[in-house]
């Protein structure tokens, strides 16, 4: 088995139309399903929704002294949005999960494999 | 393939058939082991130890299973020597067969999952394309740089690239499942007819060799898959194309376009086995776009003379091809048949509707007809920017010329 890192992108200032409330409770209804059928495959690892990137501080060293500043790490319009840790056997059956979520929240996946876990044989 | 020791065996024999043994190889011996770049290494092992002993020795009877066992044991003796290598090497000691006798012909769908692997959707369409060509075609790195016009480096980097994402990422090493299969095997046939097509237009030494690797590809994925319609017709499409290529160049090197071939130069054998093909696939009655493409050009390789062509069966054709491929290039080819049937006039003005401004052909098929329709200095110009875009030295010069206003 190798794990991989489904991260779901959100695009700031993106137009979109707003789901209304009725497509909001089925996209959610929808994921609730995704993510019990992942847990009982043995799929579900860890997961989480993360507040938008403006409540995200970066922390780092400016010579001795340790920095911290306001806003997200990446000057990037795309920020994390939250993520799934999944185990699958390989890329296709861990694109077949990113499949069913993309389908029920209309957003780019992103599927990359963990380091240290797929190049690891089975011992 | 028997080759009596006292005949000459010198490198370039075993070059070729070494190129023509390889690709099986590396799919049997990534199955055996699991990684692409021990496989490799180890088949290239096996090619210089042939080099040094075959001249000697003579080709063995097997010279396929020759090159897999002896990669197989080099193989095995890599892995023994690192520590990764021997937990890998307890995983295949169950399917390692003990020195079995020459195995290579045992597994011919080691290739077909590998064509899937190096065609994976997951992989950019260039590093699809360069994969093949180097995995199942046995061209080296350097070659399958010069095949497409970049520095060796920077060829080299992409198959690192694209061999480490199989690694890491898990590619699977495959045939995808029935569901998949549509999907995936589009990709598989593209870069096939990708392949061929880099042979075409390309004017160097590379040029032939591209076409025969993409011949030699159709023709395995039509003998692993042959209840697959458009794998057949992949392969009439290119063996149609091929019996005619060498017709496209006039003893000076220019080109001649179809209608002013000397068609006595057009190989019949790969004519009759193409339209073989295309008369199966019509029995099957289950049409798609390489089908009815190796179907059109069925029906010009029937015609004795370009006269004789039938073209409103290739506009048949090419009414329902666009219905399956609506594309503007497809749009395109099918305005010429309108124009040899209804007139360049009407051609033109289903031209003039497409957005192809920036494909040379486009470009050159309204030359054409603007010239048929005597508007002289607007052909000249359209000549003229199509010559700006050809992609090679011998369409360049053939539109500078007007198109040599030949016919």
């Amino acid at each position: 088995m190798a794990r991989y890192m489904l991260s779901v992108h959100s695009r700031e200032g993106e137009v979109r139309e707003p789901p209304t409330e009725e497509e909001m409770q089925r996209s959610h209804a929808q994921l609730g399903v995704i993510e019990r059928e992942m847990a009982a495959e043995g799929a579900w690892v860890f997961s989480a929704r993360l507040h938008e990137a403006g409540t995200a501080t970066v922390v780092r060293m400016s010579g001795d002294e340790v920095l911290t500043t306001d806003g997200p790490f990446a000057e990037s319009k795309d920020h994390l949005g939250g993520f799934y840790l999944i185990e699958a056997a390989d890329l296709d059956a861990a694109l077949g999960w990113a499949a069913k979520v993309t389908a029920a929240i209309g957003v780019p996946i992103e599927v990359r494999p963990l380091a240290g876990f797929a190049d690891e044989p089975r011992a | 393939m028997n080759h009596a020791p006292d005949g000459a065996v010198d490198a370039p024999l075993i070059g070729r058939i070494f190129r023509e043994e390889s690709g099986r190889s590396v799919a049997a011996l990534i199955a055996f082991c699991g990684d692409i770049d021990v496989a490799e290494d180890a088949v290239q092992e096996a090619f210089a130890i042939a080099l040094r002993r075959w001249p000697d020795v003579g080709v063995p009877p097997n010279p396929g299973g020759w090159i897999t066992t002896t990669a197989r044991k080099r193989a095995i003796d890599r892995l023994r020597r690192d520590a990764r290598g021997r937990i890998l090497l307890g995983e295949v000691a169950a399917l390692a067969e003990p020195d079995g006798p020459e195995g290579g012909g045992a597994v011919p769908d080691e290739r077909l999952r590998l064509i899937f692997t190096c065609c994976h959707p997951a992989l950019s369409a260039e590093a699809r394309v360069a994969l093949t060509l180097r995995l199942l075609g046995g061209l080296s790195t350097a070659e399958v740089a010069r095949a497409f016009l970049m520095a060796e480096p920077a060829m080299a980097q992409r198959l690192v690239r694209a061999k480490r994402k199989i690694k890491a990422a898990r590619i699977p090493y495959r045939v995808p499942e029935d569901e998949e299969l549509p999907d995936r095997l589009r990709s598989v046939l593209a870069v096939v007819y990708l392949v061929y097509n880099a042979g075409v237009h390309n004017a160097g030494l590379a040029g032939p060799e591209l076409c025969a690797e993409a011949i030699r590809l159709a023709r395995i994925l039509s003998g692993l898959m042959p209840d697959e319609p458009e794998v057949a017709g992949l392969l009439a499409l290119v063996l149609l194309i091929e019996s005619r290529r060498a017709a496209r160049t006039l003893p000076d090197g220019s080109l001649a376009v179809l209608g002013e071939q000397d068609r006595s130069r057009w190989d019949r054998a790969l004519i009759e086995e193409g339209q073989a093909i295309v008369r199966g696939c019509l029995r099957r009655d289950r049409p798609g776009p390489y089908q009815i493409q190796a179907a059109i050009n069925a029906v010009h390789t029937d015609a004795a003379t370009a006269e004789q062509t039938d073209w409103p069966q290739i506009l048949a054709l090419y009414d329902q091809l666009l219905a399956m491929a609506p594309t503007p290039v497809v749009a395109l080819n099918r305005a010429i048949a309108v124009g040899e049937v209804h007139g360049s006039a009407a051609a033109l003005t289903l031209v003039d509707e497409l957005d192809l401004g920036h494909y040379y052909a486009f470009h050159a098929t309204r030359a054409d007809l603007l010239r048929r329709l005597g508007r002289d200095s607007e052909a000249a110009d359209a000549y003229e920017r199509a010559a700006t875009m050809a992609p090679t030295d011998a369409e360049r010069d053939f539109l500078r010329l007007g198109g040599r206003g030949r016919r």
